[in-house]
């Protein structure tokens, strides 16, 4: 079984279902991100494992033991929190320490623990500094030492980065994530954000309406989405509306294109999508399928060009590298694009 | 002009409430005939009496305010964190004691809880005093419970608790270490507010026939000339002393929320 086992879990407020049949099986020490858009559940079910909300149904277990029913100050479960949550009466040293002092810890040992977990966080000497006198990021990292001071079972973060200017945000990231790995902790992250979303988690969890469309890992939930909604909702994609044509292929426009593997045989309408960098402006060794194209938009970004041309009836986004020795398209230049039939995305509903 | 008027209206407004301070004060000092002395206000410090009845009044605003923030705190707490609707009936019941008299409240106690009822406290002096705080505690709640959920706004307590439950704290643990002491300044303005209340109260007190310093105060008024100006400034400051209090807990508060961000 696996540590952390979330069995057909679902929450409604009355007649309102916000979570719909959700299961996750999440290993030791393995860190799993929810991801979607606002209102599409991933915060209720990060509060149903913390014992904030109850489960209309399912079970929540932590490494076997049966937690549904458990308030959440019996559940040794840490969380952190968006707006960080610390205790304004409180010192960093006797925020950090709060849960030890709870749980009856003799006092060397919270000093001890509090130590480590300061040094762990890189704030080994704002411990008597109160909350007020903290930029954002170090009250979030102090949020974070407070969570794990007590040596939770599992940690959960909700939205832990979204107050925090874009800076911080990169860089506590990756600190947390280095945290995380350095103790092992079973980690369930809930964002919004898909790029931290896919930076920093062993697998993704796109949610939808309530439901989990798709759980794996970043690179498959990416260059594989198993869904239309998660095609659409992570990462930018260009749509195609094709139709089959049996035997394998499809026609784009007038071009006939060869369909992956596993693709619908069948003859009827088919969607099938491509990530911008898979798109390449003009014909390219290895790209199999050529399509007549126009530049309609170009967004010079320095190391990176955006361009959009219009193919097969839709607008294509792509990305190509700056090179000093060819300047970028123009708007209005009649040309090719080209990509890899295998690139082709076939999605589901 | 409209400066000049503003200040007019100030001055006249000012001088209104100043004057008979200052014409109290002046007749407290004059109990000698060839000067200005503080022989009213020895005399009155001097009175067993009012040793007594102001030790008697200060124990029982303790206990008011003991009474008000052990109900206030958490009532106000729960209905912020779990029952946001019922928070405009609250704030109705809370203020009904502003609008139903103290007299009424008292005869409302004294019919129910005299000798011959069920609970009968008034048949003892504990009872009685235990009644009579009870009754202050009443007539305290409009304050101690705006003074608290005022308090209580300024902090995310429905995050704060959550927070602290993750940690392992109970509702014991969450409302005595971090709701109490991040509301400590709006409870500590709630309790001078009582304390003034309870030390100058006299329907209660005299109706219930019990030794507080507001019967002490009136029957002094009836009998001397000088001694009851000196003790209705000797109240004055004890409850100008309060608001004092309630502003210097207020500024360090605003101090602290200030960096708060």
């Amino acid at each position: 079984m696996s540590y952390l086992d979330l069995r057909d879990l679902e929450k409604a407020f009355g007649a309102n279902r916000v979570v719909k049949d959700f299961a996750l099986a999440v290993e030791r020490g393995e860190f799993v991100s929810l991801l979607g858009p606002s209102g599409c559940g991933k915060t209720t079910v990060l509060r149903m494992v913390a014992g904030f909300e109850t489960p209309t149904a399912g079970t929540i277990r932590i490494d076997g033991q049966d937690v549904t029913g458990l308030p959440p100050n019996r559940r040794a479960v840490g969380m952190v929190f968006q707006a960080y949550a610390l205790f304004p009466n409180l010192t960093v040293a006797g925020n950090v320490g709060f849960g030890l002092r709870i749980a009856g810890t003799p006092r060397a040992a919270i000093e001890a623990r509090v130590t480590e977990m300061l040094a762990l966080i890189g704030l080994p000497d704002l411990g008597g500094r109160y909350p007020f006198q903290l930029s954002g990021g170090q009250q979030q990292r102090v949020a974070l030492a407070r969570a794990l001071a007590p040596k939770p079972r599992v940690l959960l973060l909700d939205e832990p980065l979204s107050a925090l200017d874009a800076k911080i945000r990169v860089s506590l990231r990756t600190e947390i994530r280095a945290i995380q790995r350095t103790l092992g902790i079973t980690t369930i992250f809930v964002t919004h954000d898909q790029e931290e979303a896919l930076s920093m988690s062993d697998r993704v969890v796109v949610m939808n309406g309530g439901r989990a469309e798709q759980a794996d890992t970043p690179f498959e939930v990416y260059n594989r989405p198993a869904t239309r909604f998660v095609a659409g909702f992570v990462g930018t994609l260009n749509l195609f509306e094709a139709r089959g044509s049996g035997a394998g292929t499809a026609m784009l426009g007038e071009v006939a294109v060869p369909l992956p593997a596993g693709a619908p045989a069948g003859t009827g309408p088919l969607a099938l999508a491509l990530r911008p960098e898979a798109l390449h402006l003009g014909r390219a060794p290895g790209r199999d399928v050529v399509l007549p194209a126009r530049v309609t938009e170009v967004h010079f970004m320095g190391s990176v060009i955006r361009v959009r041309a219009e193919a097969a009836g839709t607008v294509l986004a792509m990305d190509t590298f700056n090179r000093p020795d060819a300047p970028p398209p123009a708007v209005g230049d009649a040309t090719e694009v080209s990509f890899a039939a295998r690139d082709l995305i076939v999605l589901g509903d | 002009m409209t400066r000049a008027l503003a200040w007019a209206a100030f001055l006249l407004g000012a001088l209104y409430f100043v004057l008979p301070l200052v014409g109290m004060a002046e007749f407290s000092l004059s109990m000698r005939r060839e000067g200005y002395s503080l022989d009213a206000y020895a005399s009155v410090l001097a009175e067993a009496e009012f040793q007594r009845t102001f030790a008697f009044s200060v124990a029982m605003a303790l206990v008011t305010i003991a009474t008000g923030v052990l109900v206030v705190v958490p009532t106000a707490f729960w209905v912020r964190l779990r029952m946001p609707e019922l928070r405009p009936v609250i704030e109705f019941v809370t203020l009904l004691p502003l609008v139903i008299p103290a007299i009424v409240i008292v005869f409302g106690y004294i019919r129910l809880y005299n000798t011959g009822s069920w609970l009968p406290l008034t048949g003892t002096a504990a009872g009685t005093n235990l009644l009579l705080a009870m009754g202050y505690t009443v007539l305290a709640l409009p304050y101690m419970y705006r003074a608290v959920d005022t308090g209580l706004r300024t902090i995310d307590v429905a995050t704060l608790t959550e927070a602290a439950q993750s940690l392992g704290a109970g509702w014991g643990t969450i409302l005595g270490r971090v709701i109490l002491p991040n509301v400590l300044g709006a409870v500590l303005s709630g309790a001078f507010l009582t304390f003034a209340i309870v030390i100058g109260e006299f329907t209660m007190a005299a109706l219930l026939d019990r030794p507080a310093f507001g019967p002490f105060m009136q029957r002094l008024g009836q009998d001397r000339a000088y001694e009851p100006s000196a003790l209705a400034v000797i109240a004055f400051a004890i409850t100008w002393g309060c608001m004092g209090l309630i502003a210097l807990v207020t500024r360090t508060q605003r101090h602290l929320r200030t960096g708060a961000r």
